[in-house]
Protein backbone atom coordinates (compact mmCIF):
# COMPACT_ATOMS: atom_id res chain seq x y z
CA UNK A 1 0.00 0.00 0.00
CA UNK A 2 1.18 3.28 -0.61
CA UNK A 3 2.71 6.09 0.05
CA UNK A 4 6.06 4.18 0.01
CA UNK A 5 7.63 6.59 1.51
CA UNK A 6 9.05 6.48 4.49
CA UNK A 7 8.81 2.28 5.03
CA UNK A 8 9.77 1.26 1.90
CA UNK A 9 12.06 3.89 0.19
CA UNK A 10 14.43 5.72 2.60
CA UNK A 11 15.26 9.10 2.43
CA UNK A 12 18.67 9.08 0.38
CA UNK A 13 16.69 6.92 -2.36
CA UNK A 14 13.14 9.70 -1.23
CA UNK A 15 16.14 12.09 -2.89
CA UNK A 16 17.27 10.54 -5.74
CA UNK A 17 13.68 10.12 -6.75
CA UNK A 18 12.77 13.52 -6.60
CA UNK A 19 15.70 14.05 -9.11
CA UNK A 20 13.96 12.09 -11.61
CA UNK A 21 10.56 13.20 -11.31
CA UNK A 22 11.62 16.47 -11.51
CA UNK A 23 12.90 15.62 -14.94
CA UNK A 24 9.35 14.10 -15.86
CA UNK A 25 7.39 17.30 -14.66
CA UNK A 26 10.53 19.71 -16.07
CA UNK A 27 10.24 17.97 -19.38
CA UNK A 28 6.63 18.01 -19.62
CA UNK A 29 5.67 21.84 -19.16
CA UNK A 30 8.42 23.06 -21.29
CA UNK A 31 6.94 20.28 -23.79
CA UNK A 32 3.35 21.71 -22.92
CA UNK A 33 4.32 25.32 -23.76
CA UNK A 34 5.53 26.58 -19.92
CA UNK A 35 8.26 27.97 -20.95
CA UNK A 36 6.92 31.18 -22.26
CA UNK A 37 5.42 34.12 -20.34
CA UNK A 38 3.13 35.25 -23.34
CA UNK A 39 1.71 31.32 -23.84
CA UNK A 40 1.09 31.55 -19.51
CA UNK A 41 -0.77 34.77 -19.56
CA UNK A 42 -2.57 34.02 -22.26
CA UNK A 43 -4.67 32.78 -19.80
CA UNK A 44 -5.96 35.86 -18.31
CA UNK A 45 -6.46 37.90 -21.66
CA UNK A 46 -8.45 35.10 -23.53
CA UNK A 47 -5.89 34.40 -25.95
CA UNK A 48 -4.94 31.63 -25.00
CA UNK A 49 -6.20 28.83 -22.37
CA UNK A 50 -3.58 26.31 -22.63
CA UNK A 51 -2.08 26.67 -18.99
CA UNK A 52 -6.07 25.78 -18.06
CA UNK A 53 -6.33 22.88 -19.82
CA UNK A 54 -2.99 21.39 -18.78
CA UNK A 55 -3.43 22.56 -15.77
CA UNK A 56 -6.85 21.11 -14.61
CA UNK A 57 -6.47 18.08 -16.78
CA UNK A 58 -3.09 17.48 -14.49
CA UNK A 59 -5.57 18.05 -10.98
CA UNK A 60 -8.48 16.25 -11.71
CA UNK A 61 -6.07 12.64 -13.70
CA UNK A 62 -4.51 12.88 -10.02
CA UNK A 63 -7.41 13.43 -7.92
CA UNK A 64 -9.12 10.83 -9.53
CA UNK A 65 -6.66 8.37 -9.97
CA UNK A 66 -6.11 8.97 -6.04
CA UNK A 67 -9.77 8.35 -5.06
CA UNK A 68 -9.79 5.38 -7.17
CA UNK A 69 -6.73 4.16 -5.49
CA UNK A 70 -8.10 4.69 -1.97
CA UNK A 71 -10.56 2.71 -2.94
CA UNK A 72 -9.20 -0.47 -3.62
CA UNK A 73 -6.95 0.18 -1.22
CA UNK A 74 -3.83 0.64 -2.67
CA UNK A 75 -3.18 4.10 -1.06
CA UNK A 76 -3.89 5.17 2.82
CA UNK A 77 -4.78 8.70 1.83
CA UNK A 78 -4.29 9.26 5.77
CA UNK A 79 -0.03 8.82 5.38
CA UNK A 80 -0.53 11.86 2.40
CA UNK A 81 0.66 15.02 3.13
CA UNK A 82 -2.17 17.16 2.72
CA UNK A 83 -1.71 21.14 2.88
CA UNK A 84 -2.62 22.56 5.84
CA UNK A 85 -5.68 25.30 5.48
CA UNK A 86 -5.13 28.88 7.21
CA UNK A 87 -7.54 30.89 5.44
CA UNK A 88 -6.05 34.28 5.33
CA UNK A 89 -2.65 33.33 4.89
CA UNK A 90 -4.19 31.41 1.43
CA UNK A 91 -6.15 33.89 0.54
CA UNK A 92 -4.05 37.02 1.21
CA UNK A 93 -1.09 34.98 -0.60
CA UNK A 94 -2.61 33.48 -3.44
CA UNK A 95 -3.55 37.27 -4.28
CA UNK A 96 -0.41 38.75 -4.28
CA UNK A 97 1.22 35.71 -6.61
CA UNK A 98 -1.86 36.31 -8.72
CA UNK A 99 -0.82 39.78 -9.10
CA UNK A 100 2.79 38.27 -9.54
CA UNK A 101 1.85 36.16 -12.29
CA UNK A 102 0.04 38.70 -14.53
CA UNK A 103 3.00 41.28 -13.91
CA UNK A 104 5.95 38.80 -13.70
CA UNK A 105 4.53 36.10 -16.49
CA UNK A 106 5.54 33.47 -14.38
CA UNK A 107 5.56 31.06 -11.87
CA UNK A 108 8.34 29.77 -9.84
CA UNK A 109 8.01 25.83 -11.94
CA UNK A 110 7.43 27.46 -15.30
CA UNK A 111 10.34 30.07 -14.27
CA UNK A 112 12.75 27.57 -13.77
CA UNK A 113 11.47 25.90 -17.34
CA UNK A 114 11.79 28.84 -19.17
CA UNK A 115 15.21 29.70 -17.37
CA UNK A 116 16.48 26.15 -18.60
CA UNK A 117 16.14 26.82 -21.89
CA UNK A 118 18.26 29.86 -21.96
CA UNK A 119 15.16 33.07 -21.06
CA UNK A 120 16.64 35.49 -19.53
CA UNK A 121 13.22 37.19 -18.01
CA UNK A 122 12.88 34.04 -16.46
CA UNK A 123 16.43 34.32 -14.73
CA UNK A 124 15.10 37.26 -13.72
CA UNK A 125 11.64 35.83 -12.45
CA UNK A 126 13.33 33.80 -10.16
CA UNK A 127 16.02 36.16 -8.82
CA UNK A 128 13.25 38.45 -7.96
CA UNK A 129 11.47 35.24 -6.19
CA UNK A 130 14.57 34.85 -4.25
CA UNK A 131 14.02 38.29 -2.96
CA UNK A 132 10.68 37.92 -2.54
CA UNK A 133 11.56 35.11 0.43
CA UNK A 134 14.07 37.09 1.76
CA UNK A 135 11.53 40.16 2.31
CA UNK A 136 9.18 37.64 3.72
CA UNK A 137 11.75 35.87 6.07
CA UNK A 138 12.90 39.38 7.23
CA UNK A 139 9.10 41.03 7.91
CA UNK A 140 8.30 37.56 9.53
CA UNK A 141 8.07 38.71 12.58
CA UNK A 142 5.39 41.63 11.65
CA UNK A 143 3.78 38.83 9.68
CA UNK A 144 3.66 35.98 11.47
CA UNK A 145 0.22 36.56 12.90
CA UNK A 146 -1.52 36.83 9.95
CA UNK A 147 0.72 34.11 8.43
CA UNK A 148 -0.76 31.56 11.52
CA UNK A 149 -4.38 33.36 11.74
CA UNK A 150 -7.58 31.22 11.52
CA UNK A 151 -5.93 27.46 11.26
CA UNK A 152 -8.07 25.36 10.28
CA UNK A 153 -5.80 22.09 10.10
CA UNK A 154 -4.96 19.69 7.40
CA UNK A 155 -8.87 19.76 6.20
CA UNK A 156 -9.64 18.32 2.74
CA UNK A 157 -12.15 20.58 0.90
CA UNK A 158 -15.36 18.27 0.74
CA UNK A 159 -15.26 17.37 4.80
CA UNK A 160 -15.28 21.30 4.82
CA UNK A 161 -18.09 21.59 2.23
CA UNK A 162 -19.83 18.50 3.90
CA UNK A 163 -20.15 15.85 1.47
CA UNK A 164 -18.18 12.91 0.03
CA UNK A 165 -15.46 12.64 -1.62
CA UNK A 166 -16.67 10.93 -4.67
CA UNK A 167 -19.27 13.73 -5.27
CA UNK A 168 -17.21 16.43 -4.82
CA UNK A 169 -14.51 15.15 -7.20
CA UNK A 170 -17.01 14.33 -9.95
CA UNK A 171 -18.32 17.75 -9.57
CA UNK A 172 -14.76 19.38 -9.91
CA UNK A 173 -14.62 16.98 -13.16
CA UNK A 174 -17.25 18.16 -14.36
CA UNK A 175 -16.55 22.18 -13.55
CA UNK A 176 -12.52 21.02 -15.63
CA UNK A 177 -14.99 19.83 -18.38
CA UNK A 178 -17.34 22.59 -18.51
CA UNK A 179 -14.22 25.33 -18.41
CA UNK A 180 -12.32 23.76 -21.04
CA UNK A 181 -15.66 24.06 -23.06
CA UNK A 182 -16.17 27.63 -22.29
CA UNK A 183 -12.79 28.44 -23.01
CA UNK A 184 -12.46 26.97 -26.06
CA UNK A 185 -14.90 29.24 -27.29
CA UNK A 186 -14.19 32.38 -25.73
CA UNK A 187 -10.59 31.97 -26.83
CA UNK A 188 -11.68 31.54 -30.55
CA UNK A 189 -13.64 34.82 -29.99
CA UNK A 190 -10.96 36.77 -28.52
CA UNK A 191 -8.58 35.64 -31.45
CA UNK A 192 -10.81 36.46 -33.83
CA UNK A 193 -11.74 32.90 -35.39
CA UNK A 194 -8.06 31.29 -35.40
CA UNK A 195 -7.67 29.18 -32.26
CA UNK A 196 -4.94 27.81 -30.28
CA UNK A 197 -6.49 24.55 -29.56
CA UNK A 198 -5.16 22.04 -31.86
CA UNK A 199 -7.12 19.23 -30.51
CA UNK A 200 -9.72 18.08 -32.95
CA UNK A 201 -13.71 17.69 -31.89
CA UNK A 202 -13.74 14.15 -32.01
CA UNK A 203 -10.46 13.79 -29.72
CA UNK A 204 -11.95 15.96 -26.91
CA UNK A 205 -15.48 14.06 -27.30
CA UNK A 206 -14.12 10.98 -26.26
CA UNK A 207 -11.29 12.91 -23.41
CA UNK A 208 -14.32 14.64 -22.23
CA UNK A 209 -16.47 11.55 -22.08
CA UNK A 210 -13.65 8.92 -20.44
CA UNK A 211 -13.11 11.64 -17.86
CA UNK A 212 -16.95 12.29 -17.35
CA UNK A 213 -17.10 7.91 -16.69
CA UNK A 214 -14.38 8.62 -14.53
CA UNK A 215 -16.25 11.58 -12.42
CA UNK A 216 -19.26 9.37 -12.28
CA UNK A 217 -17.64 5.95 -10.97
CA UNK A 218 -15.75 8.26 -7.97
CA UNK A 219 -19.20 8.62 -6.51
CA UNK A 220 -19.42 5.11 -6.34
CA UNK A 221 -16.17 4.27 -5.70
CA UNK A 222 -15.66 5.74 -1.66
CA UNK A 223 -13.13 5.42 0.30
CA UNK A 224 -12.97 1.86 1.55
CA UNK A 225 -11.47 3.25 4.97
CA UNK A 226 -14.18 6.15 4.95
CA UNK A 227 -16.68 3.61 3.93
CA UNK A 228 -15.78 0.72 6.18
CA UNK A 229 -15.31 3.03 9.44
CA UNK A 230 -18.86 4.18 8.49
CA UNK A 231 -20.85 0.71 8.22
CA UNK A 232 -18.96 0.12 11.67
CA UNK A 233 -21.28 2.20 13.05
CA UNK A 234 -24.32 1.54 10.94
CA UNK A 235 -25.99 -0.83 13.30
CA UNK A 236 -28.28 -2.79 10.81
CA UNK A 237 -24.75 -3.14 9.09
CA UNK A 238 -23.42 -5.39 11.74
CA UNK A 239 -27.13 -6.88 12.15
CA UNK A 240 -26.77 -10.52 12.34
CA UNK A 241 -23.19 -10.67 11.97
CA UNK A 242 -21.42 -13.05 14.59
CA UNK A 243 -18.31 -13.95 15.45
CA UNK A 244 -16.55 -16.42 17.33
CA UNK A 245 -15.48 -15.41 21.11
CA UNK A 246 -13.52 -16.32 23.54
CA UNK A 247 -14.67 -16.23 27.04
CA UNK A 248 -12.84 -14.84 29.83
CA UNK A 249 -11.73 -18.09 31.62
CA UNK A 250 -10.39 -19.24 28.48
CA UNK A 251 -8.73 -15.57 27.93
CA UNK A 252 -7.15 -15.58 31.59
CA UNK A 253 -5.41 -19.03 30.79
CA UNK A 254 -4.05 -17.81 27.36
CA UNK A 255 -2.65 -14.90 29.66
CA UNK A 256 -0.99 -17.07 31.96
CA UNK A 257 0.18 -19.88 29.93
CA UNK A 258 1.89 -16.47 27.86
CA UNK A 259 0.41 -18.41 24.71
CA UNK A 260 1.89 -17.07 21.62
CA UNK A 261 -0.32 -18.08 19.33
CA UNK A 262 -2.91 -15.36 20.23
CA UNK A 263 -2.44 -11.68 19.86
CA UNK A 264 -4.96 -9.37 21.95
CA UNK A 265 -5.64 -5.97 19.77
CA UNK A 266 -6.86 -3.57 22.39
CA UNK A 267 -9.17 -1.14 20.26
CA UNK A 268 -9.86 1.40 23.08
CA UNK A 269 -8.63 4.83 22.85
CA UNK A 270 -4.79 5.49 23.76
CA UNK A 271 -5.73 7.13 26.57
CA UNK A 272 -7.61 4.36 27.91
CA UNK A 273 -4.81 1.52 27.20
CA UNK A 274 -2.23 3.30 28.97
CA UNK A 275 -4.40 3.67 32.09
CA UNK A 276 -4.24 -0.27 31.77
CA UNK A 277 -4.51 -3.19 29.44
CA UNK A 278 -3.87 -6.48 29.45
CA UNK A 279 -0.51 -8.42 29.42
CA UNK A 280 0.69 -8.24 25.45
CA UNK A 281 -2.08 -6.60 23.93
CA UNK A 282 -1.52 -4.19 21.13
CA UNK A 283 -3.31 -1.19 20.59
CA UNK A 284 -5.09 -0.24 17.62
CA UNK A 285 -7.17 2.18 18.00
CA UNK A 286 -10.78 1.45 15.90
CA UNK A 287 -9.92 4.45 13.47
CA UNK A 288 -6.60 3.16 13.22
CA UNK A 289 -7.33 -0.39 11.61
CA UNK A 290 -6.69 0.83 7.92
CA UNK A 291 -3.60 2.04 6.44
CA UNK A 292 -0.08 1.91 6.46
CA UNK A 293 0.15 2.80 9.99
CA UNK A 294 -0.89 -0.68 11.76
CA UNK A 295 -0.36 -3.06 8.68
CA UNK A 296 2.58 -4.23 10.16
CA UNK A 297 0.32 -5.55 13.31
CA UNK A 298 -1.95 -7.51 11.22
CA UNK A 299 0.43 -9.08 8.67
CA UNK A 300 1.10 -12.07 10.23
CA UNK A 301 -1.61 -14.76 9.40
CA UNK A 302 -0.53 -18.04 11.68
CA UNK A 303 -1.98 -16.41 14.57
CA UNK A 304 -5.32 -15.85 15.94
CA UNK A 305 -6.19 -12.06 17.31
CA UNK A 306 -8.12 -11.40 20.32
CA UNK A 307 -10.08 -8.36 19.40
CA UNK A 308 -11.59 -6.53 23.43
CA UNK A 309 -12.79 -3.32 23.61
CA UNK A 310 -14.43 -1.33 26.44
CA UNK A 311 -17.79 -3.56 25.76
CA UNK A 312 -19.70 -6.09 23.38
CA UNK A 313 -20.39 -3.39 20.72
CA UNK A 314 -17.17 -1.86 20.18
CA UNK A 315 -15.53 -5.59 20.28
CA UNK A 316 -18.29 -6.36 17.21
CA UNK A 317 -17.14 -3.42 15.68
CA UNK A 318 -13.67 -3.78 15.71
CA UNK A 319 -14.22 -7.83 14.34
CA UNK A 320 -16.01 -6.52 11.41
CA UNK A 321 -13.05 -3.92 10.89
CA UNK A 322 -10.83 -6.78 10.86
CA UNK A 323 -12.91 -9.35 8.29
CA UNK A 324 -12.77 -5.91 6.27
CA UNK A 325 -8.89 -5.97 6.17
CA UNK A 326 -8.70 -9.36 5.55
CA UNK A 327 -8.54 -11.15 8.69
CA UNK A 328 -10.24 -14.66 9.09
CA UNK A 329 -12.35 -15.65 11.73
CA UNK A 330 -11.34 -12.44 14.73
CA UNK A 331 -12.49 -13.58 17.91
CA UNK A 332 -14.15 -11.11 20.21
CA UNK A 333 -13.80 -11.55 24.27
CA UNK A 334 -17.35 -12.53 25.70
CA UNK A 335 -18.57 -9.81 27.49
CA UNK A 336 -15.92 -7.57 26.77
CA UNK A 337 -12.90 -6.64 29.02
CA UNK A 338 -15.19 -4.69 31.47
CA UNK A 339 -16.45 -8.20 32.56
CA UNK A 340 -12.98 -9.64 32.21
CA UNK A 341 -11.90 -7.09 35.09
CA UNK A 342 -14.79 -7.30 36.96
CA UNK A 343 -14.95 -11.11 37.21
CA UNK A 344 -11.58 -12.33 36.61
CA UNK A 345 -9.03 -9.64 38.09
CA UNK A 346 -11.29 -8.32 40.56
CA UNK A 347 -12.50 -12.01 41.27
CA UNK A 348 -14.78 -12.07 44.79
CA UNK A 349 -15.36 -15.17 46.15
CA UNK A 350 -18.48 -14.32 48.00
CA UNK A 351 -19.80 -12.95 45.12
CA UNK A 352 -19.06 -16.36 43.15
CA UNK A 353 -21.29 -18.25 45.45
CA UNK A 354 -24.30 -16.29 44.82
CA UNK A 355 -23.67 -16.78 40.86
CA UNK A 356 -23.63 -20.40 42.02
CA UNK A 357 -19.93 -20.91 40.22
CA UNK A 358 -19.06 -24.90 40.23
CA UNK A 359 -15.84 -25.29 42.50
CA UNK A 360 -13.59 -26.26 40.04
CA UNK A 361 -13.90 -22.38 38.21
CA UNK A 362 -13.94 -20.31 41.61
CA UNK A 363 -10.46 -22.23 42.00
CA UNK A 364 -8.86 -21.39 38.93
CA UNK A 365 -10.61 -17.25 38.75
CA UNK A 366 -8.94 -17.28 42.73
CA UNK A 367 -5.49 -18.48 40.67
CA UNK A 368 -6.25 -16.16 37.94
CA UNK A 369 -7.06 -12.94 39.99
CA UNK A 370 -3.27 -13.23 42.25
CA UNK A 371 -1.65 -13.86 38.87
CA UNK A 372 -2.72 -12.21 36.38
CA UNK A 373 -2.07 -8.66 37.91
CA UNK A 374 1.33 -9.14 38.58
CA UNK A 375 1.78 -10.20 34.66
CA UNK A 376 -0.25 -6.72 33.39
CA UNK A 377 2.39 -5.14 36.33
CA UNK A 378 5.35 -7.01 34.69
CA UNK A 379 3.94 -6.14 31.30
CA UNK A 380 3.87 -2.29 32.20
CA UNK A 381 7.32 -2.27 33.74
CA UNK A 382 8.86 -3.54 30.19
CA UNK A 383 6.60 -0.87 28.36
CA UNK A 384 4.88 -1.19 25.46
CA UNK A 385 6.43 -1.29 22.15
CA UNK A 386 6.41 2.51 20.63
CA UNK A 387 5.57 2.56 17.63
CA UNK A 388 7.47 6.04 15.83
CA UNK A 389 5.20 6.95 13.06
CA UNK A 390 7.04 9.27 10.80
CA UNK A 391 4.60 11.08 8.33
CA UNK A 392 5.62 12.67 5.15
CA UNK A 393 6.32 16.67 4.59
CA UNK A 394 5.48 18.34 2.26
CA UNK A 395 4.25 21.65 0.71
CA UNK A 396 6.85 24.36 -0.97
CA UNK B 1 12.11 30.51 -36.87
CA UNK B 2 12.15 31.66 -40.71
CA UNK B 3 8.39 31.81 -40.68
CA UNK B 4 7.97 34.70 -37.97
CA UNK B 5 7.83 38.22 -39.35
CA UNK B 6 10.10 40.88 -38.47
CA UNK B 7 9.08 42.70 -35.47
CA UNK B 8 7.54 45.57 -37.42
CA UNK B 9 5.88 43.60 -39.69
CA UNK B 10 3.41 42.68 -37.08
CA UNK B 11 0.00 43.11 -37.36
CA UNK B 12 -2.52 41.25 -35.10
CA UNK B 13 -3.42 39.12 -37.84
CA UNK B 14 0.89 37.78 -38.97
CA UNK B 15 0.99 37.82 -35.16
CA UNK B 16 -1.33 35.48 -34.17
CA UNK B 17 -0.18 33.44 -37.29
CA UNK B 18 3.46 33.29 -36.25
CA UNK B 19 2.16 32.30 -32.66
CA UNK B 20 -0.03 29.48 -34.06
CA UNK B 21 2.28 28.32 -35.98
CA UNK B 22 5.14 27.85 -33.56
CA UNK B 23 2.21 26.50 -31.09
CA UNK B 24 1.96 23.40 -33.21
CA UNK B 25 5.27 22.25 -32.12
CA UNK B 26 3.62 22.20 -28.52
CA UNK B 27 2.41 18.78 -27.20
CA UNK B 28 -1.65 18.91 -27.14
CA UNK B 29 -2.79 20.63 -23.84
CA UNK B 30 -5.15 17.62 -22.36
CA UNK B 31 -2.55 14.93 -23.51
CA UNK B 32 0.43 16.99 -21.73
CA UNK B 33 -1.92 17.50 -18.65
CA UNK B 34 -2.89 13.82 -18.85
CA UNK B 35 0.76 12.72 -18.32
CA UNK B 36 1.55 15.65 -15.50
CA UNK B 37 -1.31 14.23 -13.68
CA UNK B 38 -0.02 10.56 -13.95
CA UNK B 39 3.45 11.80 -12.90
CA UNK B 40 1.60 13.75 -9.97
CA UNK B 41 0.00 10.41 -9.09
CA UNK B 42 3.20 8.45 -9.31
CA UNK B 43 4.54 11.19 -6.93
CA UNK B 44 1.75 10.83 -4.42
CA UNK B 45 1.76 7.23 -4.87
CA UNK B 46 5.82 6.66 -3.89
CA UNK B 47 6.58 9.40 -1.60
CA UNK B 48 3.18 10.70 -0.04
CA UNK B 49 3.91 14.59 -1.32
CA UNK B 50 3.05 16.43 -4.30
CA UNK B 51 4.97 18.31 -6.94
CA UNK B 52 6.49 21.64 -5.75
CA UNK B 53 8.71 24.94 -6.54
CA UNK B 54 8.56 27.46 -4.47
CA UNK B 55 9.96 25.71 -1.89
CA UNK B 56 13.75 24.98 -3.79
CA UNK B 57 13.92 28.37 -3.76
CA UNK B 58 13.24 29.19 0.15
CA UNK B 59 15.77 26.62 0.32
CA UNK B 60 18.36 28.43 -1.77
CA UNK B 61 17.48 31.85 0.12
CA UNK B 62 18.40 30.46 3.28
CA UNK B 63 21.15 28.80 2.64
CA UNK B 64 22.24 32.15 1.29
CA UNK B 65 21.58 33.67 3.84
CA UNK B 66 23.31 31.44 6.39
CA UNK B 67 26.31 31.53 4.95
CA UNK B 68 26.20 35.10 4.73
CA UNK B 69 24.93 36.17 7.96
CA UNK B 70 25.30 32.35 10.27
CA UNK B 71 24.35 34.76 13.54
CA UNK B 72 21.41 35.83 11.66
CA UNK B 73 19.65 32.98 10.76
CA UNK B 74 20.08 31.69 14.54
CA UNK B 75 18.37 34.69 15.86
CA UNK B 76 15.55 35.51 13.55
CA UNK B 77 11.94 33.65 14.25
CA UNK B 78 11.81 32.49 10.07
CA UNK B 79 14.99 30.69 10.13
CA UNK B 80 14.92 29.30 13.82
CA UNK B 81 10.85 27.86 12.73
CA UNK B 82 12.55 26.32 9.63
CA UNK B 83 15.68 24.76 11.02
CA UNK B 84 13.34 23.24 13.56
CA UNK B 85 11.13 21.66 10.91
CA UNK B 86 13.65 21.11 8.77
CA UNK B 87 17.28 19.59 10.72
CA UNK B 88 20.26 19.52 8.75
CA UNK B 89 21.08 21.44 5.34
CA UNK B 90 18.23 23.28 3.84
CA UNK B 91 20.03 22.33 0.29
CA UNK B 92 19.31 18.11 1.25
CA UNK B 93 15.15 18.77 0.80
CA UNK B 94 13.07 17.18 -1.53
CA UNK B 95 11.85 20.28 -3.23
CA UNK B 96 15.90 21.19 -4.05
CA UNK B 97 16.64 17.71 -5.88
CA UNK B 98 13.49 17.64 -7.64
CA UNK B 99 13.84 21.38 -8.91
CA UNK B 100 17.44 20.40 -10.61
CA UNK B 101 15.59 17.62 -12.09
CA UNK B 102 13.00 19.92 -13.23
CA UNK B 103 16.02 22.53 -14.79
CA UNK B 104 17.39 19.21 -16.42
CA UNK B 105 14.03 17.99 -17.80
CA UNK B 106 13.14 21.32 -19.17
CA UNK B 107 16.61 21.77 -21.33
CA UNK B 108 16.60 18.07 -22.73
CA UNK B 109 12.69 19.30 -23.80
CA UNK B 110 14.05 22.01 -24.92
CA UNK B 111 16.81 20.45 -27.03
CA UNK B 112 14.64 17.98 -28.80
CA UNK B 113 12.26 20.54 -29.53
CA UNK B 114 14.32 23.16 -30.68
CA UNK B 115 13.94 25.65 -28.15
CA UNK B 116 17.46 26.52 -26.90
CA UNK B 117 17.63 30.22 -27.01
CA UNK B 118 19.43 32.94 -24.85
CA UNK B 119 17.19 35.00 -25.09
CA UNK B 120 15.03 38.27 -23.34
CA UNK B 121 11.94 37.37 -24.14
CA UNK B 122 9.36 40.31 -24.54
CA UNK B 123 6.05 41.10 -26.13
CA UNK B 124 6.07 43.17 -28.99
CA UNK B 125 6.36 46.63 -27.99
CA UNK B 126 7.35 46.17 -24.98
CA UNK B 127 11.28 47.51 -24.21
CA UNK B 128 13.42 45.14 -22.60
CA UNK B 129 14.07 47.19 -19.89
CA UNK B 130 10.50 47.19 -18.89
CA UNK B 131 10.62 43.74 -19.02
CA UNK B 132 13.49 43.39 -16.67
CA UNK B 133 11.40 45.12 -14.35
CA UNK B 134 8.28 43.26 -14.63
CA UNK B 135 10.19 39.97 -14.25
CA UNK B 136 11.96 41.43 -11.15
CA UNK B 137 8.43 42.54 -9.60
CA UNK B 138 6.94 39.28 -10.45
CA UNK B 139 9.00 37.00 -9.23
CA UNK B 140 9.31 39.43 -5.97
CA UNK B 141 5.55 39.14 -5.60
CA UNK B 142 5.64 35.50 -6.28
CA UNK B 143 8.26 34.76 -4.03
CA UNK B 144 6.66 36.52 -1.50
CA UNK B 145 3.29 35.41 -1.64
CA UNK B 146 4.34 32.02 -1.97
CA UNK B 147 5.55 32.14 1.78
CA UNK B 148 2.72 33.48 2.85
CA UNK B 149 0.30 31.71 1.24
CA UNK B 150 2.45 28.29 2.18
CA UNK B 151 3.06 27.01 -1.56
CA UNK B 152 2.92 28.29 -5.08
CA UNK B 153 0.91 27.08 -8.45
CA UNK B 154 2.86 23.87 -8.26
CA UNK B 155 3.29 23.10 -4.11
CA UNK B 156 -0.92 24.42 -3.02
CA UNK B 157 -2.60 24.50 -5.73
CA UNK B 158 -2.00 21.65 -8.03
CA UNK B 159 -0.68 19.35 -5.23
CA UNK B 160 -3.18 20.76 -3.24
CA UNK B 161 -6.18 20.09 -5.37
CA UNK B 162 -5.06 16.66 -6.20
CA UNK B 163 -5.19 15.60 -2.34
CA UNK B 164 -8.82 18.05 -2.40
CA UNK B 165 -6.76 20.31 0.58
CA UNK B 166 -8.90 22.71 1.42
CA UNK B 167 -6.25 25.36 2.09
CA UNK B 168 -4.52 24.59 -1.59
CA UNK B 169 -7.95 24.76 -3.48
CA UNK B 170 -8.31 28.30 -1.94
CA UNK B 171 -4.78 29.50 -2.52
CA UNK B 172 -5.89 28.24 -6.15
CA UNK B 173 -8.64 30.18 -6.86
CA UNK B 174 -6.90 32.93 -4.90
CA UNK B 175 -4.16 32.79 -7.54
CA UNK B 176 -5.91 32.65 -10.76
CA UNK B 177 -8.70 34.72 -9.65
CA UNK B 178 -6.08 37.32 -8.15
CA UNK B 179 -4.57 37.61 -11.98
CA UNK B 180 -7.58 37.74 -13.84
CA UNK B 181 -8.95 40.84 -11.28
CA UNK B 182 -5.12 42.44 -12.17
CA UNK B 183 -5.27 41.45 -15.71
CA UNK B 184 -6.92 44.58 -17.02
CA UNK B 185 -4.59 46.91 -15.24
CA UNK B 186 -1.41 44.78 -16.98
CA UNK B 187 -3.02 44.33 -20.53
CA UNK B 188 -0.09 47.12 -22.09
CA UNK B 189 2.68 44.54 -21.01
CA UNK B 190 1.21 41.70 -23.40
CA UNK B 191 -1.36 43.04 -25.54
CA UNK B 192 0.46 45.53 -27.14
CA UNK B 193 0.23 44.39 -30.64
CA UNK B 194 -3.25 42.83 -30.50
CA UNK B 195 -5.02 46.22 -29.67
Amino acid sequence: MGPLVPELIGEELNLVIAFFIGIGFGFILEQAGFSTSKKLVGLFYGYDFTVLRVFFTAGITAMLGLVIMAHFSLIDLSMVYVNPTFLWSAVIGGLIMGLGFVVGGFCPGTSFCAAAIGKIDALIFIAGGALGVLVFAEAYPALEPLYKAEFWGNVRIFETLGMSQGLFAFLLTVMALGAFYATGIIEKKVNKGETNEATTRRVFTSFAVVFLILGIAAIFLPDKRESVLSDMNNKEALDGIEFSRISIDELALRLMNNDKKYQIIDTRSEQEYALFHLPGAINVPLEKFYGKENAKVFRDKSVKRIFIGANKEDEIKAAYVATQIGIKDPLVLEGGLQKFREEIIGFDKAEAVNKGLNADTERFRLKAASLIPVLIEKDKQAGAPKKVIKKVMGGC
Amino acid sequence: MSIIPKRDQLTPKTFLKAESDMETKYMNPYLAGFFLGLLLLATIYITGRGLGASGAVKSGVITAVETVAPAHTNSAEFYKEYKTEHPGSPLKSWLVFEVAGVLIGALLSGLISNRLNFTLETTPGVQPKIRIVTALAGGLLFGFGSQLGRGCTSGAALSGMAVLSTGGIITMMAIFGGAYGFAWFFRKLWLKNQE
